[in-house]
């Protein structure tokens, strides 16, 4: 008997995966519903390890799903719930056709819903697992709270957006998990830590709205999307609010529910009741204590901890445990031209008590005219009314605080000053070749000087030092060495000057001169002592390794090339940085020069 | 029955003739179908008396014709048809074949006749038809008034067809033509046959209200439908409404002239009959015209009368008294509300209002701790070897409102930005770093909703695949060997230089001993040098450029591999394949085991010879093609040279355990002149003793190493 042949692609990789179209028959969906189950089901394609075998031989790159993923959405109960939507659409549009508008009505009112809390719990079998996955759904949801009503968007999905984000900045200020902030031109960029999970979400500036053509944006999309986040988030609110024994949901305000939504036609309205909202704290569950402070961790040597890690460690939590009390006490008042959502959720979130013009917005708590404020936030270049009792600083002040954890001195920051430049707190510090401002430099390391205070700082003899460095890059070996015995020699030089400086510095004048009638009087002159030349061994390692280089394995060599080129083209950027900086500070001082000068000349004029 | 149905019947008929032809060929079937008719005919009859029923008018009737129509093609149908009618007319056919002389006359007369003889005609048939039978009779008198047509229809096939079936029975002999021209004959009488059931008068038992006009029964029907006939209609008693004559333009001038009511004189389109208005119908006409209420004894403004008012009367308005449930609750009622309140009460039925609420309660969305307080069982459904999507890069400096000053962009790289406006993603950053000079001046990112749109499109549109990332320096890459330091001693400086020959020096080489070194190139002399001094000690004058110079024999070298042999089997052992295109020179390692091959592409190709004949190792060592290696003879050290300005000493040990390979160092890169005539070092050769190395040069000298 002859044994039945195997046919191609039933099994390995081409059996794995399965085309998008494949799938959409699999399923019995239309590429809408198919659309919009991978995306609450959070199904994605896959990349094929062999892309012609995973094809099953076709040409082209086609969209490609796990034929297991499939299988796992064929057992959803949502698969069912979409082909009934369809058949209730259908009713829908008949009831339409036909003009029986009461039947129409009465079906759109009975609409149904699709539940999809398994889902939620389905993807994220923790709370911690949905902490991690954070970033998108508050960055989406914030984005829609800022959302007028459009055609492709639910209306009451922007309403519940704006109740969820709200919820979530109260549980954030409640457990004063905010760590990082920052001011982009995208945004504000935000970074709690709750559990253990950063979690960094952007929300808009204001206006962020604006209307996109079709193939820019489909609101569609991202409106399905916004249905699964919203029910996430919602549950994760949920656990925050009962993990810090608040009451949830939060009576914050009228302003949210759908009923009154309709009176409230102003956006300015809108937004003034959701920061209020912020500025309220919100009820604790009765007989439940105030969140305890977490005690001091004791840390534990461990075999292969390392000292000077553990004691960063220790450095970091004291840090984190400051900052946590930063604006504790203090009370600032926001100028009606700040931002105020940013700046009452930050302030709040470190303890701080916020206010601003009750005339203007509402939920003011106290007054410009109470003496016990402390700063008052302006963004404008003067003001007629001061008072002597408080500061007034620019915005930046506040962010530049938090992410240095300390309250900054203000005197770079007060009203109408030149603001220092605001630096992302983002940056990653372990990995190396990366480019570090001065001015971040001067906050990691308080011994460091800046360039403004002296002009041979460290920063442009490294630049120098790069500079020489490129060089050497590019002439061959020979030159290296050439340059390096040439620094060699003349620090030899160097020091033999001063020797002979120290000698006179020491010798008075007479001694001098016997010393020189000695010198003439005898032959023998006193011996250099061979000087080994300290790059010595420093340029036959570099040779030695040049020609070790040439050994990497053939299998390697691509990949050690483009990593050398990365390297290089790093070390390049940053040259480059260091460059650009380097002029402009010698140009910004060439200015100041000028300038004092010019002072100068007037003064002596004017007294002349 | 309209002509037009006829005209379809015949058609029809046309058919089934031929159908009855078939059916002559096989009798046997026939008549076993005749016994099944029988069995099924009570059911066939009271179809047809169904479509009697509901049939409301002429044009449904039509569609049952056709649809009987269809069902006679199919020959089940046919049969059943035959069946149907085998009930009904058994005595009908008996007297269609009796009568159907006398028909055929009377269809001629009535061709001729007009509407006064048609009467005539019908007082002939009427007796006809009472003598057909009571069976007849009585069927259809049961009927509604309106199914005599329908009814007639029925009549009309069933006699045709049952002859049809008697004659397929009886002559079943005959030949086909015969049987045709028969059964033309028979359809035409039956056709005749026709007329009395029409004409059949219903209202015989006196009930003629509408006696004095005659009135066209055909209905609201196209006067068309009629054009080609002598008869517009039908009146009550279903007699033929002769058309009038057709009265010219003369005959009318002439009435005009002579009839003095001509001018009322109208013309009944539906009977063609002239009618002379009264004066009450004038009178009417004139009303109507004017707009008025056509009846003149109507009055408008009679005073109203308020019959039934709210006020209470001494005697009721209406003789009958009220009735009992008009003062009493009802029964039924109070049972239908008592249940609702019962229901109300448990909760089973709910008011309108909390039919809303629950409605917009149940639409509110309510979230709970989904995640439970502690530890649950895994849950077994979840996505497989789920990749969860990487997270956007945090923001850099750059992306700052107030960036340091070195991230903004200065003119060169602006001027480059503006260039790459059409390929954007090669750009440095995907937005341009701006800076403000305070909070309050900061716009909207003009494409942040395109860029969360563009994420969530990577969400679930871009393909996920774990991608190892290497975590290693560039430097690991590279073989870890001994340090050079190690590995001394080794020529690291030139320390001699021979000069003397004035061209190409082509090779040379040290004596045995390693005093001497002998040398020959292209300006054709032989040169021999103390090697400590570098003196040239004697030249040897030849008339032609030396190839080569040594104090022992050369290896044999072709230019793609090299053939190991063994000279006393005079056999070849190896060919050894080097993976070069052109070889240049090749050394073997003292111990004879291992043989390095210089090729001109720039490779250095180490041979084991007891592991395998393809490369132990490849050296790229040299930037430009190798002419010259050599082995020493005591120390582990090999040197190549070629046209690039080195010279590379490697460390090259082999071991006499068989396990382990053969360590190469690269330990030195030593300076060689600069290339003359693209052409640097011709030959490398150690001395037999000390690690010192001699290259002959293409500048003219011999350089020495050590």
């Amino acid at each position: 008997m002859v044994s039945k042949k195997k046919k191609k692609y039933s099994s390995g990789e081409g059996a794995q995966f399965m085309t998008r179209k494949a799938a959409l028959k699999k399923l019995q969906l239309s590429l809408k519903d198919f659309r919009r189950i991978c995306i609450l089901k959070g199904i994605y394609p896959r990349e094929p390890r062999n892309r012609k075998r995973a094809q099953k031989g076709a040409g082209g790159i086609k969209t490609l799903y796990h034929t297991k993923d499939i299988k796992f959405l064929l057992h959803e109960p949502i698969i069912w719930k979409l082909r009934d939507l369809k058949v209730f659409q259908q009713k829908i549009r008949k009831a339409r056709a036909t003009r029986q508008f009461g039947q129409m009505r009465k079906y759109l009112r009975d609409y149904p819903s699709i539940n999809i809390d398994h889902i939620v719990k389905e993807r994220y079998p923790t709370f911690v697992d949905a902490l991690r996955d954070l970033d998108d759904c508050l960055t989406l949801c914030f984005l829609f709270s800022t959302f007028p009503s459009i055609k492709k968007v639910p209306r009451d999905q922007s309403l519940l957006c704006r109740r969820l984000s709200v919820e979530f900045m109260h549980a954030v200020i409640a457990a004063k998990a905010l760590r990082k902030v920052f001011i982009s031109i995208k945004g504000y960029y935000y970074q709690a830590e709750f559990e253990g999970q950063t979690i960094t979400w952007i929300v808009p500036h204001h206006f962020s709205f604006q209307p996109q053509s079709k193939d820019e944006v489909d609101f569609k999309i991202m409106s399905t999307f916004v249905e699964f986040y919203t029910m996430m988030l919602g549950f994760v609110n949920f656990k925050l609010f009962h993990s810090l024994n608040l009451v949830y949901p939060p009576q914050l305000t009228a302003g949210f529910t759908p009923e009154t939504d309709k009176d409230l036609v102003d956006e300015h309205a809108y937004v003034a009741e959701r920061i209020a909202a912020l500025n309220i704290s919100v009820a604790k569950i009765a007989g439940s204590n105030e969140v305890e402070e977490l005690p001091e961790i004791d840390i534990f040597q461990t075999e292969d901890g390392d000292p000077q890690k553990l004691e960063e460690a220790k450095l970091e939590v004291e840090k984190v445990k400051n900052l946590k009390t930063m604006f504790k006490g203090l009370k600032f008042f926001l100028n009606r031209e700040v931002p105020r959502e940013p700046l009452v959720f930050i302030i709040r979130c470190f303890g701080g008590e916020v206010s601003w013009d009750k005339d203007h917005f509402v939920g003011a708590t106290f007054d410009e005219s109470d003496e016990s404020i402390a700063y008052q936030i302006v963004d404008r270049p003067s003001m007629d009314k001061q008072y002597l009792s408080r500061y007034y600083v620019q915005p930046q002040w506040v962010f530049d605080s938090v992410n240095a954890r300390t309250l900054l001195p203000i005197n770079k920051y007060l009203m109408g000053a030149v603001l220092p430049p605001h630096l992302s707190p983002f940056v990653d510090k372990i990995k190396d070749q990366v480019y570090m401002p001065p001015e971040e430099r001067a906050l990691k390391d308080p011994n460091f000087k800046p360039l403004d205070d002296e002009p041979s700082g460290s920063d442009i003899e490294e630049a120098s030092d790069e500079d020489a460095e490129e060089k050497e890059e590019d002439s061959s070996e020979e030159d290296d060495e050439k340059a390096l015995t040439r620094q060699y020699q003349q620090e030899v030089a160097e020091d033999s000057t001063s020797e002979d400086e120290d000698v006179k510095d020491d010798l008075d004048p007479e001694k001098k001169k016997l010393a020189k009638e000695k010198k003439k009087a005898m032959a023998v002159s006193t011996g250099v002592t061979h000087k080994e030349n300290p790059y010595q061994k420093e340029i036959e390692d570099k040779q030695a390794f040049r020609l070790r280089e040439k050994l990497v394995r053939k299998k390697h060599r691509n990949l050690y090339k483009s990593m050398k080129a990365g390297q290089e083209q790093r070390k390049k950027e940053i040259w480059l940085l260091r460059k650009k900086r380097r002029l402009h500070d010698e140009k910004v001082k060439e200015e100041k020069k000028a300038e004092k000068r010019k002072q100068k000349m007037q003064a002596l004029e004017a007294t002349s | 029955m309209p002509p037009y149905k006829t005209g379809l019947l015949k058609r029809k008929i046309s058919e089934n003739t031929n159908k009855t032809e078939d059916n002559s060929s096989n009798s046997s079937c026939d008549d076993h179908n005749l016994i099944t008719g029988d069995l099924d005919k009570e059911e066939d009859s009271s179809d047809s008396d169904n479509e009697d029923g509901v049939v409301p008018s002429d044009t449904e009737l039509d569609g049952v014709v056709f649809d009987s129509g269809d069902s006679l093609l199919s020959d089940d149908a046919a049969n059943e048809s035959l069946e149907e009618s085998s009930d009904v007319s058994d005595s009908e056919e008996d007297e269609a074949s009796d009568g159907s002389n006398e028909e055929s006359d009377s269809d001629k007369s009535e061709s001729n006749t007009e509407g006064t003889n048609a009467n005539t005609a019908k007082s002939k048939l009427k007796p006809d038809n009472e003598d057909s039978g009571a069976e007849s009779g009585s069927g259809s008198a049961l009927r509604p008034p309106r199914s005599p047509r329908s009814s007639r229809h029925n009549t009309n096939k069933k006699p045709f067809k049952k002859k049809e079936f008697k004659q397929t029975k009886t002559v079943a002999d005959k030949n086909a033509n015969s049987s045709v021209d028969a059964l033309e004959q028979k359809i035409k009488e039956v056709q005749v046959n026709i007329q009395p059931v029409q004409e059949k008068d219903e209202y015989e038992s006196g009930d003629t209200s509408d006696e004095e006009g005659r009135v066209n029964t055909a209905g609201e029907v196209p006067r068309w439908w009629y054009a080609e006939y002598d008869h517009v209609g039908y009146d009550a008693d279903g007699r033929r409404i002769a058309r009038p004559p057709h009265a010219d333009r003369i005959d009318d001038f002439l009435r005009k002239c002579e009839a003095p009511d001509f001018w009322r004189t109208v013309r009944d389109p539906s009977t063609g009959q002239e009618i002379i208005l009264s004066k009450k119908d004038l009178e009417l006409i004139s009303r109507i015209r004017e707009g008025r209420v056509p009846n003149a004894e109507h009055d408008e403004y009679q005073p109203w009368v308020e019959w039934f008012s709210g006020e209470v009367l001494q005697t009721p308005l209406r003789a009958f008294p009220e009735h009992k449930r008009s003062f009493l609750p009802s029964r039924d009622e109070q049972r239908h509300v008592a249940r609702l309140v019962h229901a109300l009460r448990m909760g089973w039925a709910k008011t309108r209002r909390q039919l809303a609420d629950e409605r917009r309660r149940n639409k509110e969305l309510k979230f709970y701790d989904l995640w439970g307080s502690g530890a649950q069982e895994e849950q077994p459904r979840a996505l497989q070897r789920h990749i969860p999507a990487p997270r956007r890069p945090p923001p850099s400096h750059a992306e700052s409102y107030n960036p340091p000053p070195e991230y903004l962009l200065d003119d060169k790289e602006m001027k480059e930005w503006n260039s790459l406006e059409e390929t954007p993603w090669r750009r440095k950053y995907t937005f341009l770093p701006t800076q403000h000079s305070c909070l309050r001046a900061v716009p909207a990112y003009p494409r942040f909703l395109r860029e969360r749109f563009l994420r969530c499109l990577d969400l679930y549109l871009a393909p996920r695949a774990i991608k190892m990332r290497l975590t290693i320096r560039p430097e690991e890459l590279v073989p870890q060997l001994p340090a050079p330091r190690d590995l001394q001693p080794f020529p690291t400086d030139e320390v001699l230089q021979f000069r003397g020959h004035t061209g190409l020096v082509r090779s040379a080489d040290f004596d045995p001993a390693g005093q001497y070194v002998v040398s020959g190139g292209d300006d054709a002399t032989v040169r021999i040098w103390e090697a400590g001094t570098g003196r040239c000690l004697r030249t040897i004058e030849l008339g032609e450029p030396v190839r080569l110079v040594e104090w022992t024999p050369a290896c044999p070298v072709t230019q793609r591999a090299v053939r190991v042999y063994d000279l006393v089997k005079q056999e070849l052992v190896r060919k050894l394949l080097a993976g070069a295109q052109w070889l240049s020179a090749l050394a073997l390692h003292p111990a004879g085991d291992n043989l390095l091959l210089a090729s001109y592409d720039r490779k250095c190709i180490w041979f084991d010879l007891e592991l395998s004949s393809r490369p132990y190792q490849t050296l790229r060592l040299h930037a430009g093609a190798v002419r010259s290696v050599a082995f020493h003879r005591r120390y582990p050290l090999f040197a190549s040279a070629g046209d690039d300005r080195h010279v590379v000493v490697c460390h090259g040990s082999v071991y006499n355990d068989l396990l382990q390979n053969p360590l190469l160092v690269p330990l030195k890169q030593l300076r060689a002149p600069p290339p003359r005539d693209q052409l640097s070092v011709l030959q490398v050769r150690w001395h037999p003793a000390q690690p010192w190395l001699l290259a002959a040069c293409a500048d003219g000298t011999l350089r020495l190493y050590a």
